[in-house]
């Protein structure tokens, strides 16, 4: 949702034309969505989360998928400006500011649905003004807050003449201080020493490859639209440079993501765990190869490099199968790695009516994702 | 729905005043006097309770002059032992004449101990 | 009601309040021999701790929880929502197929990650070692509970009603066990000890591992104990024998 009112507010940073046909009807529809939000927000402030098929083993759940993705795209999605400004190419300067608003818009989308999430977000001044130096969730939230600074000071620059010339230096910081904000995003979980589906040194590399990779997706698709829009299409080479760079970085997440089984598989006490995620735990292992490995890995690495599949519609579906096997990624790392139980009690067969040893439930995933949708 | 109550409390309350009544009449309080003289009270119990939310969550002090516990103990109502729930209890009554907000009763206990356990609302 | 019990109350319940101003007098002093003093706050010298012996725990015996929830007014647990301070967990050796039984609460630890996670320093170490959560500056993000490895918090899904005078708690903050921290401060032993004691088992030893002459401190010297998740070095305060 956060991409869609990012369309309609990008419209005018994008080469002069006439307002374009449909920007009413993607505006009625980005209110449509919004007023949804609002309302399911609101129903879940009144009667508490219970309303959202999270418990206390699964504590994180659809919304944190959403936003994991917003955020980790909008990284992403600087993609073109970064190339432009740091390394100076003339074709993906022009872009800058498109891929720049896109960023800030999915940014702040995600942190939305973080912090509706919330148990109390009625305390956001408490969390602005008591920070844990040692939480790695602090430490995002000044990269969060910095991204959005840096990154709207980019697009100034970017869109006023006389600051031409700090254009670059600008474009360099947001450049670093992007990688950083997707290594702080990762390190959420890459710390959690106490979960079998987290603790690896791998994670937060993973989430700088996912974030190029569905960044490149989102601006693809948005900026595909807005060429359809505007009956000016994308100049063929820059797609086509594009799209390859979108296969390359694809590929590296199938191979981080090989990499991070492999090694949990080489040590026996995670076996079992990846035995849940990648053979018998329904729904993650349908998701793991479906999902991710099948339509967001295999099908766009095909349209991507298939010589005869050039078309601006297979660069579109390519991005498109890219974002939707990142859902399933997310969700079988966020979701499938709390419901997996937590070993407590090594050697020993453990049961409780809390469910130890046991597979943790998720219920109700409609509303939830009804909810999640919203933002 | 709290919110909504307070607000029409709120109007309500504005409605007496402007008939000519004035400030609520707020249930009496046990004892002679209060922690502070009542004047001060008046002006400053938020800056108390918070300073004394912090002491005795974080550093364990108990049994303290400013302790919410305590307010409730002596300004509950002498049948329900409840300091909300009218516009005659104490800390809603004039909270909702005040238009402030008072959050702290959706987890602490807005009724004496006495009250909880079914005995009689509030010592004499 | 009999009038004595109720003078008898008012005067404690006066005398609580007034404690920062009167010095409190000789009766409770007596009273609550091992209490601190108002105004006293928790030391650093004390720590907290907990010994469950797995084989006195009996299997099915569920009195700590039925205490725990009684003195805390958290209704029983019956869906993944519903909080859940302490739960009885039932073993069996994988290997020799020995069985046992043990309440597993929060752990209490000296290194806590949910302390570390916390983004707004809500989750806290008291200087005696307990941890807790400040309901007041929590913003409900749960990522303590993500951290925990020991599914000891629980997230209050749903408005609250029936609160007890000492253990406020309301939707959309993270809860745990706070070793009772009420209780413990007037000096007496968590709910679900004396509960445990009450039913017969004494499966579970309290006191402060600090003290060398305490019996929690004695046992541990003595026979083998250990700690869950040892691995992550969080060094916790409650202690488990015959695992
Ligand atoms: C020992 C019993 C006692 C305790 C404890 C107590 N009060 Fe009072 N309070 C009184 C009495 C009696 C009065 C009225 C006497 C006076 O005017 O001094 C009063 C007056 C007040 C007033 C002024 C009311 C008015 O009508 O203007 C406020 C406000 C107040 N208290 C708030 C509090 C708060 C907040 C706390 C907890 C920190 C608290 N009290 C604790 C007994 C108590
Ligand atoms: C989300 C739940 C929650 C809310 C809301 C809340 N508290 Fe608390 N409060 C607690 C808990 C839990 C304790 C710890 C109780 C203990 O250890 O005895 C506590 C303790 C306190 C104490 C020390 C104990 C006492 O009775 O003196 C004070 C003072 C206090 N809170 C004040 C407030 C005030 C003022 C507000 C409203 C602005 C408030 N609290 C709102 C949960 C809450
Ligand atoms: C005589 C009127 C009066 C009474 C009685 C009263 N309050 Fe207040 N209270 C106020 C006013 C007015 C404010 C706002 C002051 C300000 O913001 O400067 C306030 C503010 C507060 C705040 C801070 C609220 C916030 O959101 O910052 C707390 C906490 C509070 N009161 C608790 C209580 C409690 C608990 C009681 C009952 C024991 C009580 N009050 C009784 C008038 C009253």
């Amino acid at each position: 949702m956060a991409a869609r009112p990012a369309l309609a507010h990008s419209a005018p940073a994008w080469p002069t034309g006439p307002a374009p046909r449909g920007f009413t009807a993607l505006a009625a529809a980005g209110a449509v969505v919004l007023a949804l939000a609002v309302g399911a927000a609101h129903y879940m402030e009144e009667r508490g989360h219970v309303v959202t098929g999270m418990g206390n083993e699964v504590v994180w759940g659809l919304p944190h998928v959403f936003a994991i993705f917003l955020i980790v795209a909008a990284s992403g999605a600087l993609n073109v400006a970064s190339v432009g400004s740091v390394f100076g190419v003339a074709a993906y300067k022009r872009r800058a500011a498109l891929s720049a608003l896109l960023a800030l818009a999915l940014l702040v989308g995600g942190l939305l649905v973080l912090v509706l999430d919330l148990g109390r977000p009625e305390r956001l001044v408490v969390a602005a003004t008591h920070y844990n130096f040692r939480s790695i969730f602090a430490w995002n939230m000044i990269l969060y807050n910095g991204f959005l600074a840096i990154v709207a000071g980019y697009v100034w620059v970017n869109l006023e003449r006389r600051f031409a010339s700090l254009a670059t230096p600008v474009g360099i910081l947001a450049f670093v201080w992007r990688i950083v904000l997707t290594t702080g995003t990762g390190s959420i979980f890459g710390f959690l020493v106490a979960r079998q589906g987290y603790a690896s040194g791998l994670v937060a590399p993973l989430f700088l490859a996912m974030s190029l990779a569905w960044g490149l997706a989102v601006f693809l698709l948005v900026q595909g639209a807005l060429a359809r829009w505007h009956g000016a299409p994308v100049p063929e080479a820059f797609r086509l440079r594009l799209r390859r760079l979108l296969g390359v970085f694809v590929a590296t997440v199938a191979y981080l993501t090989a990499v991070l089984h492999l090694t949990n598989l080489y040590w026996a006490k995670q076996a079992a765990f990846e035995r849940f995620i990648l053979v018998d735990g329904t729904p993650y292992a349908f998701l793991f190869w479906a999902g991710w490995a099948g339509l967001g890995t295999a099908v766009p690495l095909v349209l991507v490099f298939h010589p005869r599949l050039r078309g601006p519609r297979a660069t579109a579906m390519a991005a498109l199968a890219v974002i939707a096997g990142a859902f399933a990624q997310l969700y079988v790392f966020i979701i499938g790695g709390q419901a997996f139980p937590l070993e407590i009690f090594p050697g020993y067969a453990a049961s409780s009516d809390f469910r130890d040893g046991a597979i943790a439930p998720m219920s109700r995933a409609f509303r939830k994702r009804f909810w999640a949708w919203g933002d | 729905m709290r919110v909504m109550a307070a607000g029409l409390l709120a109007l309500a309350l504005a409605g007496a005043a402007w008939a000519g009544s004035r400030a609520p009449v707020l249930d009496a309080p046990r004892g002679e006097k209060c922690v502070e003289d009542a004047a001060t009270m008046r002006r400053s119990h938020m800056d108390f309770l918070r300073h004394q939310r912090d002491e005795t969550v974080h550093r364990g002090i108990r049994g303290a002059r400013h302790s919410l516990a305590g307010c409730v103990e002596c300004h509950a109502n002498a049948k329900d032992g409840a300091v909300l729930g009218s516009p005659s209890h104490f800390c809603q009554g004039c909270h909702a004449y005040a238009a402030v907000k008072l959050d702290c009763f959706e987890c602490h206990a807005s009724r004496t101990r006495a009250a909880q356990a079914g005995r009689q609302a509030r010592s004499p | 009601m009999n009038p004595i019990d109720t003078s008898r109350r008012a005067f404690l319940g006066r005398t609580a309040a007034f404690a920062g101003v009167a010095l409190a007098p000789g009766v409770l002093l007596y009273e609550f021999a091992a209490a601190r003093e108002a105004g006293q706050e928790a030391s650093a010298a004390v720590r907290w701790g907990m010994l469950v012996d797995t084989t006195r725990c009996a299997s099915g015996c569920t009195a700590c929880v039925d205490a725990c929830n009684a003195e805390h007014g958290v209704p029983k647990a019956s869906r993944p929502t519903d909080a859940q301070w302490i739960r009885k967990v039932e073993l069996k050796d994988l290997r020799t197929g020995a069985v046992r039984s043990a309440p597993v609460m929060c752990q209490h630890c000296a290194e806590p990650p949910c302390v570390d996670v916390c983004p707004t320093g809500a989750s806290f170490k008291r200087a005696d070692g307990i941890v807790l959560v400040d309901r007041h500056t929590c913003i409900g993000c749960r990522y303590c509970m993500m951290a925990c490895p020991y599914k000891a918090r629980s997230f209050v899904h749903e408005p609250t009603t029936g609160q007890k005078t000492d253990t406020p708690r309301g939707k959309g903050c993270v809860e745990s066990c706070n070793l009772c921290a009420h209780r413990v401060d007037r000096g007496e032993k968590p709910a679900c000890v004396d509960a445990c004691s009450a039913a017969g088992h004494r499966a579970i030893v309290f006191g402060d591992l600090n003290d060398p002459s305490s019996e929690i401190a004695l046992r541990v010297r003595s026979v083998a104990t250990s700690q869950l998740r040892a691995d992550l070095r969080t060094d916790n305060g409650v202690r488990y024998q015959g695992l």
